[in-house]
């Protein structure tokens, strides 16, 4: 087996990963992960004060 | 009070105003080197103030420290909420933020005495490296341990970006610097001739892929939702556009080297890569774009948002400009000429700086538990200084760069050449004013930030925030954002 021959399987390899990650990504399953860490930039902060532990809204 | 309930937005809050500072700092070395290109005598005949020793100032001062600090700063941000820990190791997260400043001032230092390797953006000479590597290290070490120890299963697709960004510019610094050292100030590269130049364009595409790209790109898919008060639009086309940008954008380097000694097949093999390139970008552009549908009214009152929506545009451009010039035929045209300095300031101005201006006016609040900026206002004057200015820097020099490339070229019927150099100088000097306004422009909404920055933050005194149990997540997030 020449070099050629490695090339040309390692193209196929990272063609099929390609498209394995685009199955993996839109299968149904990943669909409620994914929701879940949709929303992890939207969480709000709660400041630690000595008086009052207040929620920061959106702006 | 137990500080493993808290946050340590201590490093994030000192990275932030750095980003500040670095960002003037820099960019008025910009507006000089601009204006001695009109006024040479601007120089005053002193050594460390020619062109020569000043450009490569001004790119480290706006890469590595404006948008360095903010890759620190957000990263450091990020990678705490979504992971529901408090950043690893307190004490090495510090010493990354002395680190780092101590690197540049020593580059302020260094590069005006003239003390340098030669290697675009990578300038620095030995020590100055080995120091970087110690940092960055840590860098890795810090952000990595967060992630190890999250209380949330899934690592969030910033993460990721930021993630690729440490261990890929890790991995450039190291092997683009090897170097053998003579004295303290001077080093000869281990690679010679068309290697080095190879190995420097494999190292100066993926600072603009991965330190540009993939680290803003993770500031973007955290800030933009979060500014938005939506979620991203697609996470599972995020997960592709990921791993396929990170996969395509490592081939690209070889379009820096078109018609020189390299070889021909890797010239191409740069070519096809840089052209592939344009699907991951377009992909990553509209799904943050597309974060905001439904909520486009936001534009009218929050102009944070508009800096992140035309810092897409910018982004969507510039990577359509970018795998266009490096088709052998147009970079034939526009390689050598201002348009490539065109290119890269609608990437590192419209793209990068305002993504990480419209994050931290986004942070800034966060951080010192304010409801907002001290003033919307000017908010919005900093938006139309940052759009005007760019636009009249990219639109002058894309005029300058397709005049001087076709001057070039020309040629009478005997073969002789049309125009001689100094002609191509005489026709794009008006441009050269051009983007010095837009320059100075630019420049000018970073004075205005400066000002809004230091009224914020002197107002209040910043208050610990509680680290989120699990438990707490909440499915439905609030929307307060509606008018």
């Amino acid at each position: 087996m020449d070099i050629n021959d490695v090339r040309g399987i390692l193209t196929a390899v990272i063609f099929f990963a390609f498209i394995g990650i685009w199955v993996w990504a839109w299968s149904s399953r990943r669909k409620k992960d994914f929701e879940a860490s949709a929303a992890l930039p939207l969480e709000e902060d709660t400041y630690i004060t000595t008086i009052t532990t207040n929620k920061r809204e959106n702006i | 009070m137990d500080t493993a309930a808290s946050y340590n937005d201590k490093v994030v809050r000192q990275f932030s105003i750095m980003v500040v500072i670095w960002g003037i700092v820099g960019m008025l070395v910009g507006v000089l080197i601009a204006a001695q290109l009109i006024w040479p005598q601007l120089n005053f005949d002193l050594p460390f103030l020619t062109y020569s020793r000043l450009r490569p100032l001004h790119t480290n001062a706006v890469i590595f420290a404006f948008g360095g600090s903010a890759l620190f700063a957000t990263s450091y941000y990020v990678v705490q909420r979504t992971c529901h820990v408090r950043l690893a190791f307190d004490k090495l997260a510090a010493f990354t933020f002395w680190g780092w400043q101590l690197i540049i001032v020593l580059a302020a230092v260094t590069l005006p005495l003239g003390i340098t390797q030669s290697k675009e953006y990578a300038e620095l000479e030995w020590p100055i490296d080995l120091l970087i590597t110690v940092v960055w290290v840590a860098y890795a070490i810090v952000f990595f341990a967060t992630i190890a120890k999250r209380r949330i299963k899934h690592i969030y697709v910033a993460n990721w970006f930021y993630g690729a960004f440490i261990i890929t510019v890790a991995v450039l610094h190291i092997f683009n610097n090897l170097a053998i050292p003579v004295t303290l100030t001077k080093s000869y590269s281990i690679y010679t001739g068309v290697v080095d130049a190879m190995m420097q364009w494999w190292y100066g595409h993926n600072a603009v892929g991965f330190f540009l790209t993939a680290g803003f790109l993770g500031m973007m898919y955290y800030f933009v939702p979060k500014q938005a008060g939506r979620p991203v639009y697609s996470y599972r086309l995020s997960v592709v556009h990921f791993w396929s940008l990170i996969a395509v954008y490592m081939w690209a380097g070889p379009h820096h080297l078109h018609y020189t000694s390299l070889p021909d097949w890797a010239q191409t093999l740069g070519m096809v890569f840089s052209i592939i390139l344009l699907a991951p970008s377009w992909g990553g552009m509209i799904n943050g774009m597309m974060t905001l549908s439904g909520a486009w009214h936001k534009l009218r009152s929050d102009p944070i948002l508009k800096f992140m929506i035309v810092a897409l545009s910018f982004y969507g451009m510039s990577t359509f400009e970018g795998p266009m010039m490096s088709i052998k035929t147009v970079n034939a045209l526009s390689h050598y000429t201002n348009w490539t300095i065109g290119h890269v300031h609608s990437g590192a101005l419209g793209w990068v700086a305002m993504m990480t201006i419209g994050s931290i006016y986004s942070l800034l609040p966060r951080l010192y538990n304010r409801e907002g900026m001290y003033s919307t206002k000017l908010i919005d004057v900093h938006f139309w200084t940052s759009t005007i200015g760019v636009v009249l820097y990219a639109v002058s020099m894309w005029i300058a760069g397709v005049t001087e490339g076709l001057m070039w070229r020309a040629v009478n019927s005997d073969g002789t050449l049309t125009y001689s150099f100094v002609e191509s100088l005489k026709a794009v000097e008006p441009y050269h004013y051009l983007r010095l306004l837009g320059g100075l422009i630019f420049f000018s909404g970073m004075i205005i930030m400066a000002y809004n920055v230091w009224k914020t933050v002197i107002a209040q005194k910043p208050a610990d925030v509680a680290v989120m149990n699990p438990d707490d997540m909440s499915t439905d997030s609030k929307d307060g954002g509606d008018d």
